[in-house]
């Protein structure tokens, strides 16, 4: 073995996950240092600072290519547009979650400092281009998440629905790492990507250009595995038991974040370790992929429909969805990354807008959150139901919303891949949702309110986020060029060596 | 031969502690049983030749999670008795069957020697334990090749803390609610 040579430490790939720690840390020591104060208003603007200067770092690394920090992490568009849009999520979730907190006298340094983390752990997870990085990043959101979930103090359905978040999150990820092992065990490596020479650097994707196919056994059964592990945290079916209860118990701010947050960082690492990595095995693992795709769009969408309970109703249309974006993957295409990427950034952003409405509507101690507790909505507080419309349309797939051609690119991969009933089965699915979210409005529109109006105290901040997921939805539905040619410049990394002959794949 | 010896020996007080901790009845009884198995699977490990592994499954394994097991036994009271019932009527007959199937599995990868791995490593292990030996290797890699995942570890344990810290200090407003839950005064003194 040669002398010790130290590696080559460059911190332009993980700029945006250190600014986020940092800032993160810094919260907690000048909440520390300031003491208690009646309005603590610095906080939510620290975090604001952070993510900020997050965003700005990932964007700074726009349309680069290559492996850092010893071929740990990947440096490329796609990494860069998934932590472009987790910044925002993470904005609009401390906005909405500022206001959450001080109406129901919650508000801790803790919780901003849990979300930085979370999304400096996302943003991990969409940069990794090794397995054990994918694993630590994984849990480090997961952890943040967990105890963020439990944050309702006093609250015995939110640290419920945390513990059983808690334990099977944990289970599954000893599904994950069972698999990472088996993976060492088959390329003697748990990096992706490998360098140009298999020998001295192995990866999984060199592994696979180079060797027969007569040796991929114990790496397909780990491509099971870590199927199962990520399958959970996106809460596709068989794996998706925990999604209702976790939903329904966290503060709804938090929820909101869960179902953008998580389902894109984990839908990153999914897009690249099988589309990309795992690509010449793709005859192993369509089959398993396009039975959970199937399975989670239809049990979705037919569970949803029996809620009633506004976020246990969201939590299975977010199933439902997680079902509608594996189509994307199954395709294993350029258009269904790409349209996986805009299909994530509209989804986020127009059930963060929802999950906002619902914090406000809940109202103290999020005591209304039944169906019923939405009956004439719009004739109390039309801005509001118009503004949950907007969204419910939107993640209906309804034309001039964000979510419309989020479908249609996401369906057209598959359809361009010849799995048309796929999306067949997908498209009825949808008309299913359609059912529920129409249901609804209708308790908004053309019924009565039930009881006396009581005045909501909505909060500039939560007012503010509303008003900007609904101009995206809204405006992403009329012109979602920009938007889309942003996912389909955000390839992924390539290795550029031509004598291996598989083509690079991007989105 | 000497090597056999002792890979023998090692085993039959593995199997031995395990099977005891089994049918203790004394949970502090059934900790230290678990001990024994960990440190003598530590010294199986250092037969084979993996110094490394050997020691971090005695300081983590034998040393950190056992006397962690043992705060928590002495926390809710060594001599407690539960009440056993089983929430899965069949758990017994299904643990059966699949560990059946586990070591019908393993016989079977034994006795046909099915190549899963496809390369030999155990060649590229002696090299490396002769020259720099396996705890310098080991360390070589933790912080170059794996650096960020080093790293990334101690953000994961940042995360942890500070969730914790959250849990830790509202226990008192959830039990407050909680009517059946017993005060933590009421806990001490029980």
């Amino acid at each position: 073995m040669p002398e010790f040579t130290p590696p080559q430490v460059q911190l332009a790939g993980v700029a945006p996950e250190i600014t986020l720690l940092v800032s993160a840390l810094i919260l907690l020591i000048v909440d520390t240092l300031i003491g208690e104060r009646p309005n603590r208003w610095f906080l939510p603007v620290m975090a604001t600072a952070g993510l900020v200067l997050a965003g700005a770092f990932a964007a700074s690394t726009w349309g680069d290519n290559e492996l850092q920090l010893s071929g740990a992490i990947a440096l490329d568009g796609f990494a860069s547009f998934v932590k472009i849009s987790l910044a925002v999520f993470g904005l609009l979730t401390v906005w909405v979650g500022r206001d959450y907190l001080v109406r129901d006298a919650l508000e801790d340094s803790e919780f901003y400092a849990l979300v930085l983390l979370a999304v400096a752990g996302m943003m991990l997870m969409a940069a990794a281009a090794d397995l054990i990085i994918m694993f630590l990043a994984l849990e480090t959101f997961s952890i943040a998440l967990y105890v963020l979930v439990a944050f309702k103090s006093g609250s015995l359905t939110s640290q419920e629905s945390a513990m059983k978040y808690f334990l099977l999150g944990a289970f599954s990820s000893a599904f994950f790492l069972l698999g990472i092992a088996l993976t060492y065990g088959a390329v003697g490596s748990t990096a992706l990507y490998g360098g140009r020479d298999p020998v001295s650097e192995p990866g999984i994707a060199s592994f696979l250009s180079t060797s027969p196919t007569a040796n991929t056994g114990l790496l397909v059964l780990a491509t099971g595995f870590l199927i199962i592990g990520l399958g959970f945290k996106i809460a596709a079916v068989p794996f998706h038991a925990w999604t209702p209860d976790a939903y329904q118990g966290a503060p709804s701010p938090i929820t909101g974040f869960m179902a953008a947050g998580t389902k894109f960082a984990a839908f990153a690492a999914i897009l690249r370790l099988f589309d990309a990595t795992l690509f010449s095995l793709r005859a192993e693992w369509r089959p398993l992929v396009i039975a959970i795709a199937v399975a989670t769009m239809i049990i979705g969408s037919v569970l949803a429909v029996v809620q009633d309970d506004i976020k246990r109703l969201l939590a299975y249309s977010s199933i439902a969805h997680a079902g509608f974006i594996l189509t994307a993957v199954i395709a294993a295409n350029d258009r269904g990354v790409s349209g996986a990427l805009f299909y994530l950034a509209t989804y986020g952003l127009a059930v963060l807008g929802a999950f906002a409405v619902v914090s406000v509507v809940s109202g103290q101690d999020e005591a209304r959150v039944r169906l019923a507790g939405y009956k004439g909505l719009f004739f109390d507080h039309p801005a509001l139901a118009v503004a949950l419309t907007l969204f419910l349309l939107s993640l209906a797939g309804v034309p001039v919303t964000a979510g419309f051609f989020g479908k249609l690119v996401v369906f057209g991969a598959a359809v361009q891949a010849s799995y048309s009933w796929v999306v067949a089965i997908g498209v009825i699915t949808s008309a299913i949702a359609a059912f529920f979210y129409l249901k609804i409005m209708v308790r908004m529109y053309l019924e009565e309110s039930e009881g006396e109006s009581s005045p909501l105290p909505i909060g500039r901040l939560a007012a503010g986020v509303i008003a900007i997921t609904a101009v995206a939805t809204i405006g992403f539905g009329v012109v979602p060029g920009p938007l889309l040619r942003a996912a389909e410049d955000a390839t992924m990394f390539f290795q550029p060596a031509p004598e291996t002959g598989q083509a690079p794949l991007g989105g | 031969m000497i090597a056999l010896i002792i890979f023998g020996a090692v085993f039959v007080f593995a199997l031995g502690c395990s099977i005891a901790m089994l049918f203790a009845k004394n949970a502090v009884h059934t900790a230290l049983f678990l001990v024994g198995s960990q440190v003598a699977l530590a010294v199986a490990f250092l037969l084979q030749g993996a110094h490394f592994v050997a020691a971090v499954q005695i300081i983590i394994y034998a040393g950190a999670i056992m006397v962690l097991f043992l705060f928590v036994v002495m926390l809710l009271g060594v001599d407690r008795s539960e009440v056993l019932v089983e929430p899965l009527p069949a758990q017994r007959q299904l643990a059966l069957a699949l560990g059946a199937l586990l070591a019908a599995g393993i016989t079977y990868i034994a006795l046909t020697s099915v190549d899963l791995i496809g390369a030999d490593r155990t060649q590229d292990l002696a090299a490396i334990n002769r020259n720099p030996g396996n705890v310098l290797a080991v360390a070589r890699t933790l912080f170059s090749r794996y650096l960020l995942g080093f790293e990334a570890t101690s953000v994961l344990l940042v995360a942890a803390i500070v969730g914790v810290m959250v849990l830790a200090r509202r226990v008192d407003s959830v039990t407050a609610l909680g009517a059946e839950a017993p005060s933590s005064e009421e806990r001490e003194v029980a």
